[in-house]
């Protein structure tokens, strides 16, 4: 997002005839604002029945219901954070963000320098576009897929019995359910995640292969001291805007199983608001909770974005 | 200019190495480098392969389950792995009316509707915004980003969904969910790229705004928003969480939520039951057929694309 700073410098020209030249921008802008304002903006303010005790049957229709419940200060906070199992959503996620960042992070890099190292175009184009097809896939279906490999009806499974061995279900299983939920990340995201650091490959300067090349450096040298200080700050930009966003893990994924694996296994911030609010009806308390994630979260984020400009990178805003 | 930022070659993939006669052929190694050891060859190769069998594997096994008569699924007990005397019963039974055709019909219906929506909305938005030192572009650009930084909150936006009377209607699959922020910032950054001498001299002609961005900015802008169109498309085509708690009519229902209630709580289409218990039709085979629906259409766009995905990607924030 490079913009031309001229705004200041240009000569002044009244507002009236500057919005009269602008006309058709502004109004080109118009329908995307209003939808980012009444399905955004609106439901920010909305987070206020997180300091009430809603009930949406006191009246006809949401607002004048938000009017007539009875406010109860922080007294839903109160409720939310002693609540034992808010926290174990809490490590839920924790979890699960700590072994996506272990096991997840490193693969697209490795799948990357592998398909880069491949000459022939055509081969690349498939082998890419096998690798990025799973990304295109909705959660159900990638889920529906593990269950046919992995569930108590799946492949392996089959093949086990066949052979006269046991069967076994990891879909239902809460013991392993974290490394599936890994994996099914890798499975779905992991080959999309090779487009960003092919195009960091492709920059490259090919000379430099080539002078460490003269200076005696082999192929693994070459990686270690030319491919991977190139690679180094995409690296690091993505691993803070991971961690930015580290509160948001899978919801569509662990929504999809948590009927199967159960919620002390399956749990996390955002399935518990859905399943406190959506499903228990308390809406207020849920917002609570919501608004506890979002505030985190917008900690997180502008933190992220703050090492990101630290580090002389971009984040998702500029300084 | 204009051609350099529609091609956009990568100088360094492509420019060290000369023009070759095809593309299955390698290009030559420059002789600076060593040939590579067999050892090494088997490993990457191993390494690829195994990677692409994790992908294609498991979507092999359903594909054939889905073509498999009743009989070769008894036969194997449950997935087949070898096709043997495939059939098309499961999709003919499927598609013959009934609770999934209405639902590849509503799923069709709902990402063609949105995606037009949503592309339409965000090429306008970004275009408006495109302009340095236009009117308010700053402050309608910060409340965009806004987004970025604080989510809504799921439930005031379904209390807000339901105020506004959507709720078992179609709007509230694609209204909530229109327009992506990040898109239009691809799409503006795209645009900021195109040479402002060819805007500015049709500007001077008496073209129009509007003129110009369909004429010139979105002609020169088709691989770019091609891209934001498939992403726009597999968002709406792969969604079911706004449809699970928005609408309560289960004949409304898009595929992927048809596709949940089948795999997850391993029922039979309304309507299949008799079909199943009857003649030579499998349950597996219509799950793995309403699955097969439910992956062909991005699975057969996505590769049409695939060489431009690389725009897509927040070009302000990677860069390649």
């Amino acid at each position: 997002m490079k913009t031309h700073d001229t705004t200041d410098r240009r000569p002044r020209i009244p507002l009236g005839r500057r919005l009269r030249r602008d006309r058709a921008l502004l109004l080109m802008t118009v329908p995307a604002l209003v939808l980012v304002l009444v399905f955004h903006y609106v439901p920010v303010l909305g987070n206020v029945v997180a300091f009430q005790e809603y009930d949406p049957y006191v009246s006809t229709n949401g607002v004048t219901a938000i009017a007539e419940s009875p406010w109860v200060g922080l007294a839903q906070f109160d409720r939310v954070l002693s609540d034992p199992s808010f926290w174990d959503a809490v490590e839920n996620t924790l979890v699960f963000f700590l072994l996506q960042l272990v096991f997840f992070f490193p693969v697209p890099i490795a799948l990357a320098l592998l398909v880069h190292s491949l000459l022939r175009p055509r081969v690349r184009a498939f082998v890419q576009a096998v690798l990025y097809l799973p990304h295109f896939f909705s959660w159900v279906i990638v889920i529906t897929v593990f269950q046919q490999v992995f569930g108590g009806a799946g492949i392996i499974a089959q093949t086990l019995r066949e052979r006269g061995h046991e069967g076994f279900d990891l879909m239902t299983d809460p013991g392993t359910f974290k490394f599936l939920v890994t994996a099914e990340g890798i499975w779905k995201d992991a080959g999309w995640g090779v487009i960003v650091f092919l195009a960091a490959l492709a920059a490259v300067d090919r000379s430099l292969y080539e002078a460490a090349a003269m200076d005696g450096a082999d192929r693994w040298r070459r990686m270690w001291h030319v491919t991977l200080p190139a690679l180094r700050p995409v690296i690091a930009l993505l691993l803070v805007l991971r961690v930015g966003d580290a509160l948001t893990v899978g919801f569509e994924q662990l929504l999809l199983q948590r009927d199967a694996v159960g919620p002390g296994a399956a749990e996390v911030l955002d399935t518990f608001v859905w399943w406190t609010g959506l499903r228990s009806q308390d809406f207020s308390y849920a917002a609570a909770a919501g608004l506890v994630k979002g505030l985190v979260g917008l900690v997180l984020v502008v933190s992220a974005n703050k090492a990101a400009h630290l580090m002389g990178e971009q984040g998702v805003y500029r300084k | 200019m204009t051609q350099r930022l529609l091609e956009r070659p990568l100088p360094a993939a492509r420019g060290s190495r000369p023009a070759r006669p095809s593309r299955w052929a390698a290009p030559a190694r420059p002789v600076w480098e060593e040939p590579p050891t067999r050892a090494g060859l088997t490993a990457k190769a191993g390494l690829l392969v195994l990677a692409c069998l994790a992908v294609l594997f498991p979507l092999w096994i359903v594909v054939v389950t889905s073509l498999s008569s009743k009989k070769t699924i008894t036969e194997t007990g449950g997935l087949v792995v070898v096709p043997r005397d495939l059939t098309l019963i499961a999709y003919r039974e499927l598609l013959s009316g009934g609770q999934v055709t209405r639902a590849v019909l509503v799923s069709l219906g709902v990402t063609l509707v949105g995606t037009l929506f949503s592309t339409t909305v965000s090429v306008l938005c970004a275009y408006g915004l495109s302009r340095p030192g236009s009117v308010g572009h700053r402050l309608i650009l910060f409340t965009l980003m806004g987004t970025m930084f604080f989510g809504a909150g799921l439930i005031p936006t379904y209390l807000l969904v339901q105020t506004l009377g959507l709720t078992d209607t179609y709007l509230a699959l694609i209204l909530p969910s229109a327009v992506s922020v990040f898109n239009i910032l691809v799409l503006r950054a795209f645009f900021m790229g195109i040479s402002p001498e060819l805007t500015d001299s049709a500007r001077i002609d008496g073209a129009g705004d509007l003129r110009i961005l369909w004429t010139i900015v979105i002609p020169l802008s088709r691989a770019v928003i091609a891209v934001i169109t498939l992403f726009y498309a597999v968002g709406y085509w792969s969604a079911w969480f706004n449809a699970s708690i928005y609408l309560n009519d289960q004949t409304m229902m898009p595929l992927q939520n048809v596709l949940i209630q089948l795999a997850q709580k391993q029922e039979i289409p309304v309507g299949l039951g008799q079909a199943v218990k009857a003649g030579n039709l499998s349950g597996l085979a219509v799950q793995m057929a309403v699955m097969v629906l439910a992956l062909l259409p991005v699975a057969v766009l996505s590769p049409f694309v695939q060489k431009h995905f690389k725009k897509g990607m927040l070009t302000g924030a990677v860069k390649g």
